[in-house]
């Protein structure tokens, strides 16, 4: 106990610099400001960004990526709430309640519940990652390379069961990010793999590339294919207080919220989405009168918000610990990390532990000033909603050129770039998730490095990774996951799931 | 036959041709496969590659089990002009400098939507370019040439 508040107070220390909470503003207006529009999520906005963070101090770097994460978040459910489209995808459970206290001229009052269950779960995620993080590190100090890739095994199947659609594509996307991966120098023999003489190639492809490519430019792509379609504006904001029968029954949703999207957090593969669909389907599931879902219940608002923006928190986890994304926005985060020379992994917090504490405090100050300024500012998101997406969307373009440009300032990336927005569009036509894709592309070469290195020290024996007892509870994990998926009656619990869509 | 034409048969095509793509590249180049516990460069991606491409004759072969749903109609129209703009920039915003390229960038993307407007997008184009030279050339200190260097 002693120990964390002496990390907490070393944590306010850093973000409490007049620098820190610049950047953390800069990170969550421009949070807010992707949330509300739809059509750019936060891995095209932080990949964007990724090499403007070059010339930044780390711990600066990733309180603004951070702020961007759990500011969509909370610009994603204004959308969903007044204009009954989703700005993130993570709020679209919010969409259903939310628009429909909208309509009933209650706004206001969603809005209010919306970014104060947020802020409550946020603070309470907070307090969980800076408790659970330093046990968890110490465990991660014990794996060796035999570990690590039953872990990252591990990882990857769990992505493939809680991604949307097919297993076996998203297992068939798994496999492409990891080959993806491995083109470039290969570490061991110095050999160039894949890369057929071209010399930019070498370090292989810029992740950055494939997440802007993927997520930004086929994003666009889609959006321009299925033509604009935006429903009426609500005008009538109304009162932003909730009365206290709304208080009274938002906040048992709002604790279950909290919970459940805490635990979906830290599961790799989860996320923001996953948790707000689950909040979302338990609260109609225990509530005594379910009828007024999708009619405006208020607690159909409180608890996916308060998940979703717990879940964002508490991703950073096995990030901050073992160092493994559990998502493509935490992969980015691996890829922030190593711009700027630090590898991600449990050593992060007792080398640099400024940087690590420092990101977590200034996620509660974050979240404190997302509340702040968010509900007075509401008519000036409301305002940006009206800008056309002919006029969106070259914006967002020129903001992408500039950042993948800048990466060598050579036309080649820009290039690569372009040629996986024609991949991830390719995608999309063919209903592939891409997320999978991109954990695999950055889990590749160190999965391949952990399994050299496993295969090596058991000369050979495949055995290693069964009899070591972590590695053997990490892939007997992985094996029940993928049993469980394959029994026919959770398969189509897990359709459901995905379908209200 | 309609099935032919189904998103899963495609997917399959996709995982199929790629993963033993890479498998065959290993082999024609030649990358040394080692040993289980002395693994070459070759070893890990010819493991992948052929799982891969396992995976997608499983895919293909499935496909023709079930009614599919077909692909649809590819939206050529975004696809080049989007993609277009972007490869122009890459090209030759360090021959025309930041300012003339994203007037440039905004104009090619702006075919690739449902309606051109030219006063309006040449003023976005115009207000981009400076709102972007203003942050990232001045702000961040990004080096790009801000005009043709025949300029000055």
């Amino acid at each position: 106990m002693e120990a964390l508040l002496s990390n907490l107070a070393l944590g306010f220390t850093v973000a409490l610099t007049p620098e820190a909470l610049m950047y953390c503003l800069i990170g969550c207006l421009l949070g807010t400001l992707i949330g509300v529009l739809p059509g750019i999520g936060p891995v095209a906005t932080i990949a964007m960004l990724l090499p403007v963070t070059f010339t930044l101090k780390p711990e600066l770097s990733l309180i603004m990526l951070a702020g961007i994460y759990y500011g969509a978040q909370y610009g994603g459910s204004t959308t969903a709430i007044l204009l009954n489209i989703p700005g993130e995808s993570s709020s679209v459970v919010t969409t259903l309640d939310g628009y429909q206290m909208a309509r009933k001229g209650r706004a206001g009052t969603a809005l209010a519940i919306a970014a104060l269950s947020s802020f409550f779960a946020g603070c309470v995620a907070t307090l969980l990652l800076a408790a659970a993080a330093p046990p968890l590190a110490q465990i991660a100090f014990k794996f060796g390379p035999a570990e690590y890739f039953s872990l990252m095994t591990l990882g990857l199947i769990a992505a493939v069961v809680l991604a949307h659609g097919s297993v076996i594509k998203a297992i068939g996307m798994i496999f492409l990010g990891l080959l993806l991966g491995l083109v470039g120098t290969d570490v061991n023999s110095g050999m160039a793999r894949f890369t057929f003489s071209i010399p930019e190639l070498a370090d292989g492809i810029g992740f950055v590339s494939v997440a802007m490519g993927v997520f930004g430019f086929a994003e666009i792509i889609k959006n321009l294919e299925q033509g604009e379609k935006r429903e009426v504006f609500v005008n009538k904001v109304g009162s932003l207080l909730p009365t206290w029968q709304d208080i009274k029954t938002a906040f048992p949703a709002v604790l279950r919220g909290t919970g459940l999207g805490s635990l979906l957090g830290i599961l790799p593969g989860g996320g923001a989405i996953l948790a707000s669909f689950s909040a979302y389907t338990f609260e109609k599931k225990i509530a005594s009168d379910s009828s007024q879902f999708g009619k405006g219940d208020i607690r159909g608002v409180a608890a996916p918000e308060a998940a979703n923006n717990a879940a964002a928190q508490t991703s950073f986890i096995p990030l901050l610990t073992l160092g493994i994304p559990p998502n493509p926005v935490m992969a980015l985060m691996v890829g922030a990390l190593i711009i700027q020379g630090i590898q991600p992994g449990p050593q992060v917090m007792t080398e640099r532990p400024q940087l690590f504490w420092g990101m977590i405090v200034s996620m509660w100050i974050g979240n404190l000033m997302l509340v702040i300024l968010n509900l007075p500012l509401i008519g000036m998101w409301i305002k940006l909603l009206t800008v056309p997406y002919r006029l969106l969307y070259p914006a967002i373009l020129v903001f992408c050129c500039i950042g993948v440009y800048s990466l060598s300032n050579s036309p080649f990336d820009v290039i690569v770039t372009a040629a996986f927005g024609l991949v991830g569009y390719v995608f999309i036509k063919l209903e592939c998730e891409p997320a999978p894709l991109l954990l695999g592309f950055i889990l590749g070469p160190m999965m391949e490095e952990y399994l050299r290195r496993a295969l090596l020290l058991s000369r050979g024996n495949a055995m290693t990774f069964v009899e070591r007892p972590l590695s053997a509870t990490l892939l007997g994990i992985a094996v029940l996951l993928l049993v469980i998926i394959a029994l026919p009656a959770i398969r189509k619990k897990r359709e459901e799931a995905f379908v209200a869509e | 036959m309609q099935l032919r034409k189904s998103k899963d048969f495609w997917s399959g095509v996709m995982f199929a041709a790629i993963g033993f793509a890479f498998a065959i590249i290993i082999k024609v180049y030649d990358y040394p496969m080692g040993t289980a516990s002395r693994m070459g460069p070759g070893y890990f991606p010819f493991v992948l590659g052929n799982l891969l491409g396992l995976l997608g004759v499983l895919i293909l072969v499935k496909s023709f089990l079930s009614d599919g749903v077909r692909v649809g109609q590819l939206a050529w129209r975004p696809v080049v002009w989007i993609l277009g703009a972007v490869i122009v920039f890459g090209l030759t915003v360090k021959l025309i400098g930041l300012a003339l390229v994203i007037v440039v960038l905004v104009m090619i993307s702006a075919f690739g939507g449902h309606e051109f407007r030219l006063k309006e997008q040449l003023i976005a184009g115009v207000i981009l370019s400076a709102f972007s030279i203003g942050v990232f050339v001045y702000g961040l200190k990004l080096p790009f040439p801000i005009w043709p260097p025949f300029f000055g």
